[in-house]
């Protein structure tokens, strides 16, 4: 049983680092704030649902979600932030903005869809599930866990490894100094907010089919557990978001499995305290929250 | 305009007609539904209910050929609404009895006034625990839910179930005091509960209780919580391997059409009770679903077929008192033996419902409720 509740934690927790990966990003590079971020998660899992509804396979309809999604982060973004980024504004009014923003637009998703519960075609992906050694996991279980590997890969190998990246970490770390030796800093931007709704995105349609569970406020009670795993991650580390969410998992379900269920936030929460009253940057964080 | 204008002339009209022999007026009765706003579903189907009675009972009418006739106000599912609804209805219509409201909150503030005035109220749809405390004249024939949990246990029980674990949303008091039923139940359907999980009403994810319960192979596992996380619990269990050796029960939070709508197949083969369902085989119930058909041209829900009950038991009380009077028809009505839309009625001591004959179980098949075979 332990190995089967391990297991369980390790899917839970990659569904919270695939979740937090491009909340990661938004946060630790463009500084802001951003709580439309889990209306991305969302559109992500509609837009799958209306995509395959019309009879797109998934493969085709996780591509078409991530992109649209990311193009809706980045129209979101031009919308709401420029004309604080422009004036200098703080981090609180950025906050403002996008709570005031996202809950209209949850409520408004609401309105016209209603707050019902759509699940993705039945069919969609193969509902077997594979057996060894005693434990299960089934087909959307993997395609999460791969998922989430390959996007960390990926993330890294474009943060670290390429010029883009370079411009990028300059940027996060002085925006007008970047500015001045040539970077276009708003194209930049624009292009994080892409690739972060994107994540978003595709996590959502993943998320989605593994949980069965599609409607409206899907994002926001993502958004807690979001909070604490970039937090506790480090801002804007991908590979400590990737740690930090595994770990959430892995307590939440080992706390339910042989403590008491009705406990599992009460212990996960508290090591969460926990970890930042000893390292207030998060586990794998450097600087005090680089000022965002 | 218009309106005020009708309620003058008629008034006039009523100040000129000589007065009619007592004998032959029609027994004024009233009924509080939800007819507007967000509830609106449930007070419109009860009305649809007690109008369709109406209809057959005026056909030889009560107390030897009197007619009844019905006053429906509209509560728009407030407190205050419900309030006013009743003044107006005991003070200018004079009513004998009433029914309704709809809502058990609608319920709590209203039937102190109905009960203080001595007239007999009977709520057809309110099932929270406390509403006939409210006073000596105050009935219902909406069973709660403590009555039908245990009909269903006895059914899981009877299917050669032994073994039990319970799962329940604790960030819920109507998912919570059903869960508290359910361990009841259990243990009197002779059940031996062999895990006790919790969860929170908006988890996903419910993978380490399951994992857990799997281990202990209990015969059936009964859930109290609302529809959707049900839902979310179904789904989980099939991806961990339950098959159709588990027995899943449900409370009245999954006696929704939206189970098989959101759990898909997963939901197959869950039982759940319940005190009335449109296809119960006996000719007093097939005989209300045909007229309510013809009537309306659509199929009653249970709040329209807790209504039709409602408006026969109070017609009867009427004939067995004698005379139209408040304080006899609540005698009257403490000997009730009905069986309509909703089988075997009387009511208990306590003026609930005191036979649960009429439960059925309820099993999902292919997408859609069954009764349990």
């Amino acid at each position: 049983m332990l190995a089967q509740q391990l297991l369980n934690g390790l899917l839970l927790g990659a569904t919270y680092a695939l979740f937090a990966l491009g909340f990661t990003l938004m946060f630790g590079v463009l500084r802001v704030v951003n709580l439309t971020y889990g209306f991305y998660f969302t559109a992500g899992a509609f837009l799958a649902l209306w995509l395959t509804q019309a009879g797109a396979p998934l493969f085709l309809a996780l591509p078409a979600a991530a992109i649209a999604s990311g193009l809706i982060a980045t129209l979101l973004d031009w919308l709401l932030l420029t004309r604080l980024r422009r004036a200098g504004a703080d981090e609180l009014a950025s906050l403002m903005v996008t709570l005031g923003a996202v809950l209209a637009l949850y409520a408004g998703m609401t309105a016209w869809l209603g707050p019902d519960i759509r699940r993705l075609p039945p069919g969609l992906i193969a509902a077997g599930a594979l057996e060894a050694f005693g434990l299960r996991i089934t087909l959307a279980q993997i395609l999460i866990l791969a998922a989430c590997a390959l996007l960390v890969g990926l993330l890294l190998w474009l943060m670290r490894g390429t010029r883009l990246g370079l411009a990028i970490r300059a940027m996060a770390e002085r925006p007008d100094t970047a500015a001045l030796m040539g970077i276009a800093t708003a194209r930049l931007a624009a292009l994080v907010s892409f690739v972060s709704g994107a994540l978003a995105g595709a996590g959502g349609v993943l998320i989605g089919l593994n949980f069965n569970a599609i409607h409206p406020y899907m994002g926001e009670s993502m958004m807690l557990r979001g909070f604490v795993v970039i937090v506790v991650g480090g801002l804007g580390n991908i590979f400590g978001a990737l740690v930090a969410g595994l770990l959430l998992g892995i307590i939440e379900v080992l706390t339910a499995g042989y403590i008491s269920s009705g406990l599992k936030e009460a212990v996960a929460f508290a090591l969460l305290v926990l970890v930042l009253w000893t390292r207030p940057a998060g586990l794998f964080g450097t600087t005090l929250a680089r000022k965002a | 305009m218009l309106k005020r204008r009708t309620l003058a002339a008629a008034a006039l009209a009523a100040l000129l007609l000589p007065m009619a022999a007592s004998a032959a007026d029609p027994v004024p009765l009233g009924a509080v539904e939800v007819l507007t706003g967000p509830t609106a579903a449930y007070g419109t189907a009860a009305k649809a209910g007690l109008d369709l009675a109406l209809e057959a009972i005026n056909g030889k009418g009560v107390l030897g050929g009197r007619k009844l006739s019905l006053t429906v106000e509209d509560s728009a599912g407030t407190k205050d609404g419900a309030i006013n609804a009743m003044r107006k209805l005991i003070g200018r219509d004079k009513v004998v009895a009433l029914i309704g409201p709809t809502l058990s909150n609608e319920m709590f503030a209203a039937g102190p006034v109905a009960n203080a005035r001595g007239i007999p109220t009977i709520g057809t749809s309110t099932t929270a625990n406390g509403i006939t405390d409210i006073g000596p004249f105050i009935f219902r024939t909406a069973m709660p839910e403590a009555d039908v949990i245990p009909v269903t246990m006895r059914k899981a029980a009877a299917r050669g179930a032994k073994t039990i674990a319970l799962m329940y949303a604790n960030d819920d008091a109507f998912s919570k005091s059903g869960f508290e039923v359910m361990q009841k139940a259990a243990a009197t359907a002779g059940l031996q509960i062999v895990a006790t999980e919790s969860f929170a009403s908006k988890d996903t994810d419910f993978s380490a209780q399951l994992t857990k319960i799997k281990a202990l192979k209990p015969d059936a596992i009964g859930i109290s919580a609302l529809v959707e996380p049900v839902s979310g619990v179904l789904l989980q269990a099939r991806q961990l391997g339950f098959g159709a050796e588990t027995q899943f029960v449900g409370g009245n939070g999954s006696n929704s059409p939206k189970l098989a709508a959101i759990a898909g197949a997963a939901a197959e083969g869950m039982l759940v009770g319940s005190p009335w369902f449109v296809a119960k085989p006996d000719a007093a119930n097939q005989a209300f679903v045909a007229a309510f058909q013809s009537k309306y041209g659509k199929a009653p829900d249970q709040f329209a077929a807790q209504a039709y009950d409602t408006l026969f038991i109070l017609a009867e009380a009427i004939d067995r008192a004698g005379e139209a009077d408040p304080a006899k028809i609540r005698d009257a009505l403490t000997k009730t033996e009905h069986t309509g839309a909703l089988g075997p009625f009387r009511f208990g001591e306590n003026r609930s419902p005191a036979a649960t004959e009429g439960v059925v179980v309820l099993e999902l098949h292919d997408g859609a409720f069954r009764i349990a075979p």
